[in-house]
């Protein structure tokens, strides 16, 4: 069948009791190094890095910011790549990641508003403004929604997983269009937009936590998504053989 | 493995190993029969036994599980199916709002006709000329299942995949039904249809697959 | 038996996505209503100082016929696919994604236009200058096809889903974005006297894109749907 276009290694991790081993093994690794690298990252961002000459320690909330807002794309980009592999190859395990990457992504895409509001009350002296970046992060939060209440309001898991992935692959063609009609609509409307973010802004002892940071939230979401992918698999292939064993194991 | 090739591809329709599973919870196979030309082909099995999958995994609705389906020697694709393969299924596939004529015209448009066949001659033998126009929803039930049997009369297509088609139906309409699959044999089409067995088919040369749930 | 072309299969599938719509008519006026009713109620909200109603109208059109659009969309593969009449077109011999296309065209003139066709009159109510009608006008006409081609995705993706017009709003509203930005915003600009043309052309263009683009993931969408 059409699984056969798949490399070999590809073909053996997708297996569902594969995976499950493979996930549940990396997933400690993966997540003990992502607290370690958190906990220097915070230190380094609260502690070691300098006070900015314009903002005042205000700015330090972009150690928690910037790495979510890098993770919400990461996320959808994620989603979107096991979207185009469940439509293409009908994989299971793909369908399986593409729906687990979306309510992980829809919290750092949360945690994202959240912390850019409570940026915004210093800074701007609201909690919330129209900026062009923020607008584009709220829509970004609704994708995932939809992509979630979609996956939910559909009574076959697989069939649901696959209308998800559609609505997701629909969703990243119009990500950059939203991002473009943001930008304009803001220039329409506003003049000039508030930009703090330069990277050649950053001095070098504000930008190894946010790089720490950066890398920590990687490794926690991948984490994430292998853990919430093994219960995914679980269910859909509860009727498997190898999934009965597992339970009746860990009943013992 | 078929002993001799030939022969596999004069086969209208040929189907190997088909399997389904539901969430891999196995609905039906696996299964292998052949329907040939001049054939009828009829499934039996209890309410919940699968019959109405199969019919759709033959469509290409649902995907198979494993197995494969042939058509005239040719994967059945959509695109081998379509125009080749007639379906009626548990949905009668016309409209309320519309008049059997106006259904019938816009099956018509987007299939074709078989030889010979014109909207009014369907009408005529389905027994509903006299209500071609009237709306489907001011007709009852065994004059809807009628208006929806009547693509069979009017529509080209060498392969009938009927789902229940006795559904609904009176003596009167089992006997239409029958004699709409004798002629459609007689012109060298092949019928495949289901039924739960309550009603007995006519044709005592039929083929008959009791599809058995995989226990 | 020859199979009929596309051409054929589109006039006959244009006439019974007419003929139904004739058949229902008094569906078609609610959406007209309700967009009536939305935009009398602003005034009423708001107190009519013409210059402030002048200044929101351009928006609140297109929001309302947006919102006028949605109940329509979400039905609109819902009755093809529980009637049956979804597999007769998929298993027919004719290219899917055209079908879908014109589909989604009739949809679009039974379900939209008529909202176009009273906007003026909505316009008028709101105290849009006379002279930004006509831009007023060509946004909606680029805008609602877009809509419509975007929203049949989505109807095609719920339609066997469990019955819900707010998870077809959650939807739609990120890929309405831009559609209502570029639509509205090329009125505010007639307003302020600034250049329109702009905002226009990417609606164009981007219905362009949709026009060779949705049919093709709508067509993907019906064949998940019939799996139901």
């Amino acid at each position: 069948m059409s699984r056969s276009y798949l490399p070999h290694w590809m073909h053996l991790l997708g297996s569902p009791p594969t995976f499950y081993r493979f996930a549940g093994a990396l997933r400690p690794w993966l997540l003990a190094s992502s607290l370690v690298l958190a906990a220097v990252g915070i230190y380094g961002g609260l502690v070691l890095a300098p006070t900015d000459y314009q903002q005042g320690d205000a700015y330090r909330i972009i150690f928690i910011h910037v790495p979510c807002a890098w993770m919400s794309l990461f996320a959808y980009a994620c989603m979107a790549v096991a979207a185009l592999a469940a439509m293409v190859w009908r994989v299971k395990l793909a369908e399986v990641i593409a729906m687990e990457c979306a309510p992980v992504g829809a919290a750092f895409t949360l945690v994202t508003l959240i912390t850019g509001s409570l940026w915004g009350r210093p800074m701007w002296g609201t909690w919330w403004t129209w900026d062009a970046r923020l607008t584009s992060e709220l829509v970004l939060l609704f994708l995932f929604l939809g992509v979630i209440g979609l996956f939910n309001a559909i009574e076959d898991r697989r069939r649901a997983a696959r209308a998800a992935s559609l609505l997701a692959l629909v969703g990243i063609v119009n990500l950059p269009i939203v991002h473009y009609s943001v930008v304009w609509w803001n220039t329409l409307h506003q003049g000039s937009t508030v930009n703090f973010l330069g990277p050649s802004k950053i001095a070098p002892g504000m930008l190894w936590p946010l790089l720490l940071m950066a890398l920590a939230t990687h490794l926690y979401f991948f984490a994430s998504v292998l853990n919430r992918a093994r219960v995914g698999l679980l269910e859909v292939e509860g009727g498997k053989e190898w999934a009965r064993t597992l339970v009746m194991e860990s009943a013992r | 493995m078929n002993h001799d090739p030939a022969r596999a591809d004069a086969v209208l329709f040929c189907v190997r190993g088909l399997a389904f599973a539901r969430n891999d919870e196995p609905v039906f196979g696996p299964l292998d029969f052949t329907l040939d030309r001049g054939e009828t082909l009829l499934v039996e099995g209890d309410n919940g036994s699968g019959k109405t999958t199969l019919l759709r995994v033959l469509t290409g609705t649902l995907a198979a599980s494993a197995g494969d389906i042939r058509f005239d020697g040719r994967v059945a694709t959509h695109e081998v199916l379509a125009g080749r393969a007639l379906f009626l299924g548990h949905h009668p596939g016309v409209k309320n709002d519309l008049s059997p004529r106006e259904n019938l015209a816009f099956l018509a448009g987007l299939y074709g006709t078989h030889e010979g066949a014109s909207i009014e001659s369907a009408l005529r033998e389905v027994d509903l000329a006299i209500y071609a126009d009237t709306p489907l929803r001011l007709l009852s039930a065994g004059q809807k299942k009628r208006a929806a049997l009547a693509r069979l009369a009017l529509l080209p297509g060498d392969l009938w995949l009927l789902d229940e088609p006795y559904a609904n139906l009176d003596r009167h309409g089992i006997e239409l039904v029958n004699a709409l699959v004798a002629a459609h044999i007689a012109r060298g089409g092949a019928t495949l249809l289901t039924s739960h067995g309550a009603v007995r088919f006519a044709d005592p040369d039929a083929r008959h697959v009791r599809l058995a749930l995989s226990l | 038996m020859s199979t009929p072309s596309a051409g054929a299969a589109c006039r006959a599938l244009l006439r019974r996505e007419f003929t139904l719509a004739w058949r229902r008519r008094g569906e078609m006026l609610l959406p007209l209503l309700y967009a009536v009713i939305v935009t009398t109620l602003f005034p009423f909200a708001l107190g009519p100082d013409a210059a402030l109603l002048a200044r929101i109208s351009g928006g609140v059109l297109l929001v309302t016929v947006l919102l006028a659009m949605l109940p329509a969309l979400e039905s609109m593969f819902r009755g093809d696919l529980e009637d049956g009449s979804l597999e007769q077109l998929l298993l027919a011999p004719q290219p899917l994604a055209l079908l879908v296309l014109v589909r989604v065209l009739a949809h679009w003139a039974t379900a939209a236009l008529p909202l176009i066709v009273v906007a003026p009159l909505l316009a008028l109510l709101l105290k849009l200058p006379a002279d930004v009608l006509p831009v007023l006008l060509a946004a909606l006409l680029l805008a609602t096809p877009l809509l419509a081609l975007l929203g049949a995705i989505l109807s095609a993706l719920t339609a066997g889903a469990r019955r819900s017009a707010i998870l077809l709003a959650l939807m739609l509203l990120p890929l309405a974005v831009p559609v209502v930005i570029f639509a509205a915003g090329a009125v505010a600009a007639a307003q302020a006297g600034l250049p329109y043309l702009a905002p226009l052309l990417w609606l164009g263009a981007a219905l362009v894109l949709a026009l060779a683009l949705a049919p093709f993931a709508c067509a993907a969408a019906l064949r998940i749907a019939v799996e139901a």
